[in-house]
């Protein structure tokens, strides 16, 4: 028991050593889909910074198109004009460096927990057979899914489903994550805890963060930067810099402060979600 | 006494029993209602009651001729099912992933999928030099295309964010096709292999019947029950018959054992 804590230790800051975390820039974006005289332009002239270290929220109303910004953050498809960079380095598809936590779970359902979580190593033959499973099992720990190791997804709730994936994208020692939002769906009660310990995580491990959502409770309470869209085609509207200390607790949320927020945030989607609503009219 | 006894304790086997009880009470009931009215109730008076059926079943068991008719239908149905499964699940597979096979291919498989393998009977008896190999390629035929189309569609149906998530955890074009495109596309494989195993069997009897099964005791069951008419014998049509219904069980709960032993995630259902 004892040494297994003194393993993790040292595996921790042999972690801390490394750059985890990057600077990613999307530079004067734009993505329409369809064919050329019917297209319709989904992101129109996004420039939007996401600090290094930082944990960027990125809200708007539904159908607006975020999936589509965390397709081309992931290099699951490319920009029509501009470019996405991460560390300064052009985007030109997926890669580990990049991991993505999905809407709907993406656990691979006829893998055990533990295979998912050791696969991308695996498949990049980087890490092997005891060791990989060690640290794979020492990150499962970790989650709180040190019980659940050889269960298949379907087994699992879906938070732990959520926190599998966590896990999974974890061990590929990424510089960014990107979560597309990853708790919806899931209850209240399992969606308030998933958030306090995403937060943790993040405040332990200060990757840069880039967390889509279409609720604003949930974006307040975790961004460090509120990147808030705007409808039909999608563009950046604002980015609020969210200054509550860290580490955070839901009682901030009631806070003078984050009201005053909340205000601002719900008021630009309110009146985007007005706009779009009109249209589809 | 004990040994039955635990067979029955298990909810579902008691249900199986039960049901196949009453089943047969109700076509005894039918059997015999002309002989208990004295009228002609339901039009169905010519029905040999389950009685006699039994013993029918007793009198052919010694004989060798309707042992071999188990196996040479059973070699039929295995051969163009396997020949079917090994040439199908390749070729699905293929339609699913390479877009320049399926643009070739798919168009000439549309037009020949809708042609009922009976159809394929009189032309493949002319083409083929011997009886038993027109009866294994119309079977083929049967279990083909439902595999293919298993398949294929099982295969495009994989949900794009496991491959995605592969892909970005640095799988190869290999490891998407062999750790997440083929366990992905099992299900309908051994669901495919269930309605084609059904196919086979239904278009092996059929040839059996038409094609005149050939030489003596090679007959097949298809052949059996033709023969049973030929002769007149009620009771023994509804042997073979019968005799179908528990090869095709057993076809199928093999294939769900099977199916069982390879998908242990899907063991939760």
């Amino acid at each position: 028991m004892s040494s297994s804590k003194s393993a993790s230790k040292s595996t921790a800051s042999k972690k801390n050593k490394k750059l985890n975390s990057s600077q990613v820039e999307m530079k004067n974006v734009s993505k329409a889909y369809g064919e050329t005289w019917e297209s319709e332009e989904v992101l129109k002239n996004i420039s939007v910074e996401f600090p290094a270290g930082e944990l960027t929220v990125i809200v708007g109303p539904s159908g607006c198109g975020k999936s589509t910004l965390v397709n081309l953050l992931a290099g699951f498809e490319k920009p029509d004009v501009g470019e996405v960079t991460v560390d300064g380095k052009l985007v030109t598809g997926p890669a580990q460096d990049r991991m993505v936590v999905f809407q709907e779970t993406a656990l691979i359902p006829w893998q055990t927990t533990l295979e998912n979580v050791t696969f991308g190593p695996k498949m990049r033959g980087e890490k092997k057979g005891r060791s990989l499973d060690d640290e794979a099992k020492e990150l499962l720990v970790k989650v709180g899914l040190g019980e659940f190791i050889h269960k298949f997804p379907l087994q699992l709730s879906g938070g732990m489903q959520r926190r599998a994936e966590l896990a999974r994208a974890l061990i590929n020692e990424p510089t960014v994550m990107i979560m597309d939002e990853p708790f919806r769906g899931l209850d209240a009660m399992s969606r308030s805890l998933m958030q306090e310990f995403f937060l943790e995580l993040f405040e332990e491990n200060k990757k840069t963060n880039i967390f889509v959502t279409s609720e604003i409770d949930e974006a307040i309470f975790l961004a460090d930067n509120l990147v808030i869209l705007s409808n039909k085609p999608t563009t950046v509207q604002t980015v609020i810099k969210i200054d509550l200390p860290r580490p955070r607790n839901y009682k901030m949320l009631t806070s003078a402060k984050a009201f005053k927020y909340r205000k601002q945030a719900m008021d630009l989607l309110h009146g985007e979600a007005m706009k779009s609503f009109a249209i589809s009219k | 006494m004990s040994a039955v006894g635990n067979f029955l304790k298990n909810t579902t086997t008691r249900r199986g029993v039960g049901a196949i009880v009453c089943f047969v009470i109700i076509w005894h009931i039918g059997a015999m209602i002309d002989d208990w009215t004295g009228v002609d109730v339901l039009g169905i008076g010519l029905v040999p009651p389950p009685g006699d059926v039994f013993a029918a079943f007793l009198g052919v068991i010694p004989k060798v001729g309707y042992w071999m008719s188990w196996v040479s239908s059973f070699s039929r149905v295995l051969a163009g099912f396997l020949v079917a499964m090994i040439i199908g699940i390749p070729f699905g597979l293929l339609l699913a992933v390479n877009r320049y096979f399926r643009g070739v291919f798919f168009p000439p498989f549309e037009i020949l999928r809708p042609i009922p393998p009976l159809a394929w009977v009189p032309a493949s008896l002319i083409f083929w030099p011997t009886n038993e190999m027109s009866i294994a390629f119309v079977t083929f035929l049967g279990a083909f295309f439902t595999i293919v189309i298993n398949v294929l569609g099982g295969a495009r149906s994989i949900d794009i964010s496991y491959l995605r998530a592969a892909q970005s955890m640095g799988a190869s074009q290999m490891d998407l096709f062999w750790k997440i495109v083929l366990p992905g596309t099992l299900p309908s494989i051994f669901t495919g292999a269930a309605v084609g195993m059904g196919i086979t069997w239904e278009v092996v009897l059929a040839a059996e019947m038409i094609s005149g099964g050939g030489t003596q005791g090679g007959g097949g069951l298809g052949f059996f029950i033709w023969n049973s008419y030929m002769g007149g014998s009620l009771e023994q049509i509804v042997v073979g018959m019968i005799s179908i219904g528990i090869a095709g069980y057993i076809c199928s709960s093999t294939i769900r054992k099977i199916g069982y032993f390879f998908m242990p995630w899907r063991r939760l259902f």
